[in-house]
């Protein structure tokens, strides 16, 4: 049953939390709506959201778009255009129930698509299927008024909303999902418009981010990103992590540690005191990746299908805080909402400023060591 | 003919104060002083003073001093008096009127219409003596991408990497010539470049063989003088700039008059002794972008793509395009030279007349090369015009990855911007080759005074980075979004790609 909460904190700042089933056993959103709400003093309820991954295992090998509509004109042409670029297999409103706190203002409608095969000679195709569907996020979101994809993966999906997260959750009817890794977001804005697709996380095909803090190089990353074929909305400065994210780990084939070493390198001094070939090494992706570097203080979480990377500002300016147990590794920017769901906590710390925690399916959970 | 032209500036000399010790007269390059040791009787040529300010500081007991003269013809706003001289003067001489330093024309600067944006509270500010600030900048070309390979905790670099030069602070000293500036000058910056981890630009007159122990802080330069250049001139310095323009004289060449080639300018320029030097309007072997590629790559290939090659054109209207097409022929940086330019002799109309800003330029280049998806092919280097440490922060976030300072690096080497560098006199000993002269610069104190410079400004820039909640340079690089426009038209603020203030 669900905690109904009031608002009573004075100090109010976003809040983010994580799990992920080691061994990918399917977990109901139970807990990381417990996580949220024990962080409930962190958030004003201008925002709150969810990411699951692995709650559509009948469909799982379809692309799930979570779409936000504004009226239904909006969904007759996005749909319009929906059918022109991809196969829909199925699409069916999202199960919502009424909650007072949230004026329902959307139509929330999700689609399983594909991308048939005779598609892959057209312009839009560039490379790859997700090329082709990054490029089709981009153009819902922004040719067609009042529409947003507020999700694009596959067997994976984003329940967001202006609001608390525990109403967020309530409305969604998160708790009857399954997923191996879920994360979550609760909002105190302060720079960018408390609307739905504002909301965290931000996502775009497997990437999911939530975000505390503020990227003071928004403008950097944006252009160096909008170079590179991207579309940044300004809903929130978090859209370009997913983006950098996206961009060196699945388009160029960087690793989650190496990204992460581009996008919060270590200090010139640092490097310079390290070996060879790991200087180079390090050198190189700092004069390469100059411009994705972020800046800022912030603590995210960033999931794809199979990882969850725990990150800080290189100083650490916001907190996030790690931990494991037999089967479950935890990331939230407090102890105490990792506590109120697990009572064996093998191993709890506070990951140093810049180092990625990567937890992914199968595999110990590591802080790498960067700094 | 009456000569009615009133001067500029008059000499007031404090009769009492003066000693007599005729020492202004030594000091003053322009014969303003003159003694009637008969008469008795002092006269001073108020018509020739630049008001350099050397006699006054050079004066015992302070007798004298320099001011405006309050002789100006009658004012008219648009028949300045500034335009009625200039009309004088060539009405006299029949000739182009010859100056030195940037446009003197009221033009706006864009500088002083662009804000710095600051935390407060949701983003802290960082305090540069408490944490890292890093002001280290790599010019140079730099992959798209950068291939690693991993093993364990094992981590090693596959993709090779163009050669950059190293910056500590993104504020390079700016070419200007070895025969324009005397060797005093050029031997303060490389030694304060050396010393502060940063560059000089040898300008298009070579490098002196004093200047070898620094080679490794230069940027040596070809122009379309060709002076000097042969592979070891080349092969010495850190990386090579061709000057296709110059933002002071954009469109034209230079000329130094033989009677400044000097013994030891002759053999740096590696052109006979007491002849002009004339650097042609285009190189005679660019008459296209192909011939900028060939040239580029004859320069890689003599130094065996071991120096980055830069490509320095003034700010035209057409900016944008001309650099990515720089950068596209292969070139590892674009220098972009805005109006505002210092030189040490130019035709006044093309001075002040001719090219753009450097801040739009900046601006159009940087989002031209982002759009054609290639701003990581080159860097982009602005000057022309920088003025203080502000003006670097601001470029930088128009998308700059360096800067260039001329006029400021010669203003802390004693420069009072009297703007008669053509005429070989400068009584501060810089733009001389005046052995007199020359003694006035002492290259030790130079040298100490321009790294002061440098690292004032790089103070300044933490400072700056830690109130924008910013550790690191890079992170302001195009980061327009931190900076605002105070009193900018629509399309000025379009083309620049700012928000006005309060938006
Ligand atoms: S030109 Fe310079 S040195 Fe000569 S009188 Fe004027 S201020 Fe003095
Ligand atoms: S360099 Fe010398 S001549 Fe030129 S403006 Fe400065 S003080 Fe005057």
């Amino acid at each position: 049953m669900l905690q109904k909460l009031s608002c009573t904190g004075y100090v109010r700042m976003c809040g983010l939390g994580g799990i992920l089933n080691r061994y990918g056993e399917r977990m109901p959103g139970r807990e990381i709506i417990r996580m949220s709400c024990m962080m409930r003093d962190r958030y004003d309820g201008r925002g709150g959201g969810f990411a699951g991954y692995g709650i559509y295992p009948r469909y799982a090998e379809y692309y799930a778009l979570h779409l936000f509509f504004r009226d239904e004109i909006a969904k007759e042409r996005t749909e319009e255009l929906l059918k022109d670029r991809v196969a829909i297999i199925k699409d069916e409103p999202v199960p919502m129930r009424r909650v007072k706190e949230i004026p329902q203002e959307n139509i929330v409608w999700r689609y399983f698509v594909e991308v048939p095969h005779r598609f892959r000679d057209r312009r839009e195709y560039l490379e790859k299927e997700e090329d082709y569907i990054t490029e089709l996020v981009f153009t819902i979101n922004d040719c067609i008024d009042g529409a947003f994809v507020a999700s694009s993966g596959k067997n994976m999906g984003v329940f967001k909303a202006t609001g608390m997260p525990d109403a967020v959750a309530e409305m969604y009817k998160v708790e009857k999902y399954r997923a191996y890794c879920w994360i979550t977001h609760g909002r105190f804005p302060t720079n960018t418009p408390g609307w739905w697709g504002g909301a965290h996380p931000f996502n775009l095909l497997d990437w999911s981010v939530v975000h505390n803090g503020e990227i003071s190089s928004y403008g950097t990353n944006r252009r160096y990103l909008e170079a590179h074929g991207y579309k940044c909305r300004l809903l929130t400065d978090t859209e370009v992590v997913a983006y950098l994210f996206d961009l060196l780990v699945r388009r160029q084939g960087l690793s989650m540690r190496t990204a992460a070493v581009a996008l919060t390198p270590p200090f010139w001094k640092q490097i310079e005191r390290m070996p060879e070939p790991k200087r180079s090494a390090f050198t190189a992706l700092r004069m390469t990746y100059s411009q994705a570097m972020l800046n800022g203080p912030f603590a995210v979480i960033i999931t794809n299908r199979d990882t969850m990377v725990g990150l800080n500002d290189r100083i650490k300016l916001r907190p996030l805080i790690a931990a494991s147990s037999e089967d479950c590794v935890y990331l939230a920017s407090e102890e105490a909402a990792i506590r109120e769901v697990e009572n064996d906590i093998e191993k709890l710390w506070a990951p140093r400023a810049g180092n990625p925690v990567i937890a992914r399916l199968n595999e110990e959970v590591r802080e790498e060591v960067i700094h | 003919m009456v000569r009615n032209f009133p001067p500029d500036f008059v000499v007031r000399v404090d009769k009492e104060a003066c000693i007599n010790c005729m020492r202004c007269i030594r000091e003053c390059p322009f014969g303003v002083h003159e003694y009637d040791k008969e008469k008795k009787r002092w006269k001073r040529h108020h018509d020739k003073c630049v008001a350099c300010l050397r006699c006054a500081y050079m004066c015992p007991t302070q007798a004298i001093s320099i001011e405006r003269s309050p002789m100006e013809y009658s004012p008219h706003p648009v028949w300045t008096n500034r335009v009625r001289k200039d009309i004088k003067t060539q009405a006299e001489t029949g000739a182009v009127i010859l100056t030195a330093m940037g446009n003197e024309l009221p033009y706006m600067s864009y500088f002083d219409r662009l804000v710095l944006d600051a935390c407060q509270v949701t983003n802290p500010s960082i305090d540069p003596l408490r944490e890292p600030m890093e002001l280290r900048t790599y010019i140079g070309r730099k992959p798209e991408k950068v291939e690693i390979e991993e093993e364990d905790s094992s981590i090693r670099l596959r993709t090779k990497l163009a050669p950059n030069l190293k910056l500590e602070t993104p504020i390079m000293f700016a070419h200007m010539s070895y025969g324009s500036i005397s060797i005093e000058a050029h031997l303060s910056m490389a030694r304060a470049a050396k010393e502060v981890g940063t560059y000089m630009g040898t300008g298009e007159g070579g490098m002196h063989v004093e200047l070898y122990p620094y080679a490794d802080h230069i940027i040596t330069q070809v122009a379309s003088g060709r002076f000097a250049v042969h592979e070891e001139y080349l092969k010495r310095g850190a990386a090579i700039e061709i000057k296709i323009g110059q933002g002071a004289k954009p469109g034209i060449g230079g000329h130094l008059p033989g009677k400044k080639v000097t013994e030891e300018i002759s053999r740096t320029r590696m052109i006979p002794e007491g002849s002009d030097a004339i650097s042609p309007a285009p190189h005679h072997d660019i008459y296209s972008i192909e011939d900028l590629s060939r040239l580029i790559y004859a320069l890689k290939e003599a130094t065996r793509y071991k120096k980055p090659v830069f490509v320095k054109i003034a700010a035209v209207h057409n900016v944008a395009p001309i650099a990515v097409g720089i950068i596209r022929a292969g070139a590892d940086a674009v220098v972009i030279d805005g109006f505002r330019a210092g030189t040490g002799a130019a035709p006044q109309v093309h001075r002040d007349h001719h090219g753009i800003p450097i801040e739009a330029a900046i601006a159009s280049v940087d989002r031209r090369l982002r759009e054609e998806g290639i701003r990581h092919w080159g860097s982009i280097i602005a000057s022309g015009g920088i003025r203080s440490s502000a003006d670097v922060a601001k470029a930088i976030a128009l998308g700059a990855d360096a800067v260039y300072i001329g006029t400021a690096a010669l203003i802390a080497l004693g420069c009072t911007v009297c703007k008669k560098c053509y005429t070989g006199k400068c009584a501060w000993g810089i733009a001389t080759q005046d052995p007199e002269l020359r003694k006035r610069l002492d290259p030790e104190e130079g040298a100490r005074r321009a790294a002061n410079l440098l690292r004032a400004w790089s103070h300044e820039l933490k400072e700056i980075l830690g109130a924008l909640g910013l550790n690191s340079i890079e992170s302001l690089r195009s980061n327009r979004d931190r900076l605002r426009g105070v009193g900018l038209s629509e399309p000025e603020l379009r083309v620049l790609g700012v928000k006005p203030a309060g938006e």
